[in-house]
């Protein structure tokens, strides 16, 4: 698993990538009442907004981490968007994206990393 | 970290030894959230919840011309205030605009004791300094904490304190020894539950909302959870749903109007406020159930059924207690009535949505019997 410093996460699986939010986002944003998660067969840009991830006080964007196109949306997150607090890096991922580019990854952090970002915040 | 430009109350230690996720709002560092949002909204709900709110204002208004100098920039008959009421009202501009709005009463003999918005307030006493005339006169009570209590169980837990709140009813007021120091006190909120707010020196704030927190009823409850809760009880919030633009009809704050005070026409910006109410304002507040997709915030635009944009969204989110995406905004009178269908507009997306009476979660405040 590797993450942005926006916070989310993407896991490599051949050449499609889960991606999500990252614990400290969803424990950052509080309790998430709605995500808009991306259609499938959407191209998306990395660094560009590709969902959407509300809490009782405001809408967030999520960036995607990796450039592709989106073969699978959790749906699930529709209603029941509270699993993006209780496993935000599990079952509460938002898409799977057959990425174009692998070597985009190779820019992200690794956990040991990601958790010394942290640190610095 | 605390910002060093925020100001902090007399509670900001109290906050963060528990826990509290703090923000900067109206000026002041204060807590959004203790355990989260949604579970410190239905605790108010379902039993007590203790607010901060020491980043309001508060005054009193002294002299023997308080009353009059006050009413002049106020649609309210305050004159008729008997001692141990208080009532809602709006401040305005010459214009009919609300510059901010207010709770005063009267919970002494001397003067209207009166709070005021947070981030209204260095305007509203600036406002009152330049323009009360006579020899009313304006005390800024910067020395005072507030804190409100509410939800169903707030009269019991504070009953057990202090016995003679239980006999105060809704919009009453007083000033009383209460837990050993100078309060005022009111049985009023802005949640749409019972509840009180207690003015109380601050040196003392800490030691009151410890001992109260102490009744297992009780849970602090932050400013995310206070905001939710306003806008299910159909609340506006100043500086979002109405502003110095906005007049109290367009508001839909009517009852504010007394109606010896449009008889006499007597205040800042009668002409139009009357003119409204004879004709009709170009806009009013309305509440809305969004009824698919996200929520509509401040912000989103309005539409009629055609998708004409007729309006703007300027509060909204989920409502916790309906389990439903809940909006106030404003549009034309012809777009106003009950179960008029409309459309908000989110990021692009058109969503189904109907106009609704407000509240949204009815009110429960503690009406006294008759005698």
């Amino acid at each position: 698993m590797k993450f942005t410093k926006d916070h989310e996460w993407v896991s490599l699986d051949g050449d499609i990538a889960t991606v999500g939010i990252s614990k400290h986002a969803a424990d950052a944003l509080g309790d998430v009442v709605f995500v808009e998660v991306p259609e499938v067969g959407k191209t998306v840009a990395k660094g560009a907004s590709f969902a959407v991830v509300e809490s009782v006080k405001a809408a967030s964007d999520v960036y995607a981490p990796v450039s592709g196109e989106v073969v699978e949306a959790n749906d699930a997150l529709s209603t029941a968007p509270e699993t993006v607090n209780s496993a935000p890096e599990a079952d509460g991922w938002f898409a799977k994206i057959k990425v174009s580019d692998a070597s985009e990854l190779d820019a992200l952090m690794d956990q040991a990393a990601y958790d010394a970002f942290l640190a610095t915040l | 970290m605390t910002d060093q430009t925020l100001k902090t109350t007399p509670l900001n230690a109290a906050h963060r030894a528990l826990g509290a996720r703090m923000v900067g709002f109206g000026g002041y560092d204060m807590p959004v959230q203790y355990e989260g949002v949604l579970a410190e909204h239905r605790w108010t709900r379902e039993h007590a919840g203790l607010f901060d709110v020491s980043h309001m204002g508060q005054c009193k208004i002294t002299g023997a011309d308080a009353t009059a100098q006050f009413e002049r920039f106020v649609p309210g008959d305050y004159e008729v205030l008997k001692a141990g009421k208080q009532k809602y009202s709006l401040l305005l501009n010459t214009d009919g605009g609300i510059i901010d709005d207010l709770m005063a009463g009267r919970p002494d003999h001397d003067g209207l004791f009166v709070v005021v918005n947070a981030g209204n307030k260095d305007e509203d006493f600036a406002f009152w300094s330049a323009n009360l005339e006579g020899d009313a006169k304006l005390t800024v009570l910067d020395d005072r904490a507030l804190i409100a209590i509410q939800g169903p169980e707030a009269a019991e837990v504070m009953a057990a304190h202090e016995p003679v709140l239980a006999e105060m009813g809704f919009m009453e007021c007083a000033r009383l020894m209460l837990f050993g120091v100078d309060c005022y006190v009111s049985r009023s909120g802005y949640t749409g539950e019972d509840g009180y707010e207690i003015s109380v020196p601050a040196d003392q704030a800490e030691r009151v909302w410890n001992t109260i927190l102490e009744d297992a009823r009780v849970k602090p409850i932050g400013l995310g959870a206070r905001d939710s809760l306003r806008l299910e009880a159909g609340l506006p919030l100043h500086g979002h749903d109405i502003d110095p633009t906005t007049s109290p009809v367009e508001g839909a704050l009517t009852f504010a109007l007394s109606k010896s005070r449009k008889e006499r026409a007597d205040f800042a910006g009668a002409d139009r406020i009357l003119k409204e109410l004879a004709d009709a304002p170009a806009r009013v507040r309305v509440g809305l159930i969004v009824k698919e997709g996200a929520p509509a915030r401040e912000g989103a635009e309005i539409a009629d059924a055609d998708g004409n944009v007729i309006g703007k969204v300027t509060s909204g989110g989920p409502s916790p207690t309906l389990g439903k995406n809940i909006a106030m905004g404003f549009v034309p009178p012809a777009f106003a009535a009950l179960g008029t269908e409309l459309k908000v507009i989110v990021r692009g997306r058109s969503a189904a949505a109907e106009v609704v009476a407000m509240p949204f979660v009815a009110q429960r405040y503690y009406r006294k019997p008759k005698a």
